[in-house]
């Protein structure tokens, strides 16, 4: 399953402002709780294919817990195309 | 900038920018307040004919936070005020002493406490070297008594605040200050290097690790760490210790005075020298640190011992505690509000003598 | 998926360590947009970056650039004794609003009268929070702090300050703009200031300056997300955003947000 959105979870410290701007309202509160006795949040497997890799999330994170990556790019058939990253 | 060996006629707080400029002096930072004002004046010409720095700052508080940002950047630095106008500078000194920062701070000092006059007075003495600022630190301090003195004491003042990386306060009056003599000029040095590394000094970090200049010692021990750490340093400063014996092998009565009050009683020595008093003086020209083992030294081989003073006592509580183990000292205090002459101090001094007038 | 590009990259010059902030707290968000700014102008190897006293005192733990630690209010004298001894240095401070606004306002004000070829970046959370929640130069009318229990009352304590509008009213200054973190939107036109306040001394135009408006959850007694949207509802309608002055465009405006 593609994964474009991964949190560091020892970082977050639970503020939510990330669920705050998800224009695809994704991002919950998990029932786990880090080292630091933070919950933390989490994108569940059931909605991550919904993540259009916008970074709002890690642009409003105060904590740089949030890593983002753009979809690969796919052809008609949704396979995904043969890309190369500089 | 100065020629070696020029001989010129200048008041003492021009010796002091003198002094200042031809040690390599980068960045000034001042403020006006009497009677020092003869110093951002002529610095405020000089320096930027030079290609150096000067800065009128919004208060002597601005004033002493900019030489801190400057010593940072390792280039020589100074600032200068008046006894007021120091007691602003104290936080920043506080600062630079607990960073280690080497700085040099002039102070042309007048009557207190409170706004007190514009007149010549020693009543800074404690905040000079019992600290000042906050913490437990030390500073360095220089009294001239000539304005000779003035011109070579600041230039020495630079070498000291790089050598122990510490600030260092010039600490004169209004007598060295407004005074005029002839002073012989040294050579000048060019100034520090801006690009130069010094191994802690700020530029800007290029390919090394950045640093970081700061006072804040939070995690477990690391602030007694660092007190035990400077500690050593200010005891190290004793090698640097300076002072002036004039007449003491012979003498009975030993005068300890400091700065212009130094200059003055020597005159008052002279004069009783010729008839016959055996009076000797010793005059402390560093005040931090203390010639304490010299004056152990003089009261060890049986001398008494007279300090006298610009202030109601203050030096004298050192003197005390260098020479307790074998005498003690009395004290003549003369007040503000007008200058002392040699016939002041004779009194005094033959009284201490034991002499019946 | 760890094939394709980043969203979203963090600067190098950010040290990648969990921060001392409480959660939601922004200056973690502030201190990245500096971070990302130094970068993009490659300015970390000549920056020198003027630390102040607050919760932004460990500045220094996260820019990785050479900083000094200036006393309480004193960052911008420290910052003028740093550039006048360093000309060729990209200087900056990074101010709270009790140690930029109260305590070192003489040194603020005059810095940027002088137009001191620096950078200040205020972070404007209305509150001293280090110190545990006391009143602020910029606490808002009617706020509770530890020291105005009852909330701050206009007429003991008067109006909070706006400091980029006196700051924009100085000879000196080159770019003054206020902004905001709050949204998406605002994080991106406050990276733009930040930019632009860097800009402006290394221009040789004059002082750069940026109030960046942001929360303090833990000292306003709010969630995080409560806070944050404090800050559109009651922060902003009195500190309007918008750039309040620079010197690169024909006519200063003021008011309006920061262009995208």
């Amino acid at each position: 399953m593609e994964r474009p959105i991964a949190f560091r979870e020892d970082r977050c410290k639970g503020c939510a402002l990330c669920m705050t701007v998800c224009p695809k309202e994704i991002i919950t509160m998990s029932s786990r709780f880090n080292t630091s006795g933070y919950k933390v949040v989490e994108v569940r497997d059931e909605v991550m294919e919904t993540c259009t890799s916008c970074a709002a999330c890690a642009l409003i994170c105060p904590d740089y817990a949030i890593s983002v990556w753009r979809k690969p790019a796919r052809d008609k058939k949704g396979e995904v195309a043969d890309v190369h990253y500089g | 900038m100065s020629t070696t060996g020029e001989r010129v006629l200048i008041k003492g707080n021009e010796a002091i920018c003198r002094g200042a400029v031809d040690a390599g002096c980068q960045c000034f930072f001042g403020y006006p307040i009497t009677p020092q004002n003869d110093i951002p004046e002529y610095m405020s010409k000089v320096l930027p004919s030079l290609g150096r720095a000067f800065v009128q700052a919004e208060s002597e508080v601005a004033a002493a936070n900019m030489l801190l940002g400057a010593a940072a950047c390792g280039v020589r630095a100074m600032t200068s005020s008046s006894s007021p106008g120091i007691s602003l500078k104290q936080e920043a000194i506080s600062y630079m002493a607990g960073t280690e920062l080497p700085a040099v701070i002039v102070n042309i000092s007048r009557g207190g406490p409170g706004l007190g006059d514009i007149g010549p007075s020693q009543g800074d003495y404690f905040q000079a070297v019992k600290g000042g600022g906050h913490g437990d630190y030390r500073q360095l301090v220089l009294a001239p008594g000539t304005v000779q003195e003035a011109y070579d004491l600041i230039r020495k003042a630079f070498d000291l605040a790089f050598a122990y990386r510490n600030p260092v306060m010039v600490l004169g009056d209004a007598i060295i200050g407004q005074m005029m003599e002839p002073v012989t000029l040294g050579s000048a040095t060019t100034p520090t290097n801006v690009d130069q590394d010094l191994g802690w000094n700020l530029q800007g970090k290029g390919q090394r690790h950045p640093r970081l200049l700061k006072s804040l010692h939070l995690t477990d021990g690391a602030l007694a760490g660092h007190n035990i750490r400077l500690r050593d340093k200010y005891e190290s400063m004793e090698r640097d210790v300076l002072f002036d014996n004039f007449l003491v092998d012979d003498a009975e009565l030993i005068v300890v005075a400091f700065g212009s009050i130094g200059r003055i009683a020597k005159s008052t020595i002279r004069a009783l020298r010729a008839s016959g008093k055996k009076v000797g003086l010793h005059r402390p020209i560093s005040l931090f640190p203390f010639p304490s083992q010299e004056l152990d030294r003089l009261a060890a081989s049986g001398k008494r011992f007279l300090t006298i003073e610009h202030n109601l006592g203050q030096m004298v509580e050192d003197v005390r505690l260098a020479i307790r183990k074998h005498a003690d000292s009395d004290f003549y205090g003369h007040l503000p509000g007008n200058l002392p002459t040699p016939e002041d101090f004779e009194q005094p001094i033959l009284a201490a003598l034991g002499v019946r007038t | 998926m760890k094939n394709g590009k980043e969203a979203f990259t963090l600067p190098g010059v950010l040290a990648d360590i969990p921060t001392h902030y409480c959660p939601g707290c922004q200056h973690g968000v502030a201190q990245r947009l500096v971070a990302e700014c130094l970068d993009e102008l490659a300015l970390s190897e000549k920056a020198i970056c003027i630390g102040s006293i607050g919760c932004s005192v460990f500045i220094y733990n996260y820019l990785l650039v050479d900083s000094v630690e200036a006393p309480h209010g004193r960052a911008p004298a420290v910052a003028t004794g740093v550039k006048r001894a360093r000309p060729e240095a990209a200087v900056f401070t990074y101010q709270g609003d009790g140690d930029l606004a109260s305590i070192g306002m003489a040194e603020t004000m005059h810095c940027a009268n002088r137009g001191e070829r620096v950078t200040i970046i205020f972070v404007n959370n209305t509150v001293y929070g280090m110190t545990g929640g006391q009143m602020a130069p910029t606490t808002m009318v009617g706020q509770r702090t530890t020291t105005c229990p009852g909330g701050r009352c206009a007429d003991n304590e008067g109006q909070p300050i706006k400091m980029t509008e006196i700051i924009a009213s100085l000879g000196g200054s080159a770019y003054a703009a206020r902004v905001a973190v709050d949204s998406v939107k605002h994080v991106r036109a406050a990276k733009k200031a930040v930019r632009k306040a860097f800009e402006a001394p290394l221009n040789n135009l004059g002082l750069g300056f940026v109030e960046i408006l942001a929360t303090c959850p833990t000292n306003w007694k709010m969630t995080p997300v409560q806070a944050n949207e404090r800050i559109a509802a009651e922060l902003i309608p009195y500190f309007p955003l918008g750039t309040f002055k620079d010197v690169t465009e024909l006519e200063t405006i003021e008011g309006p947000e920061v262009a995208e």
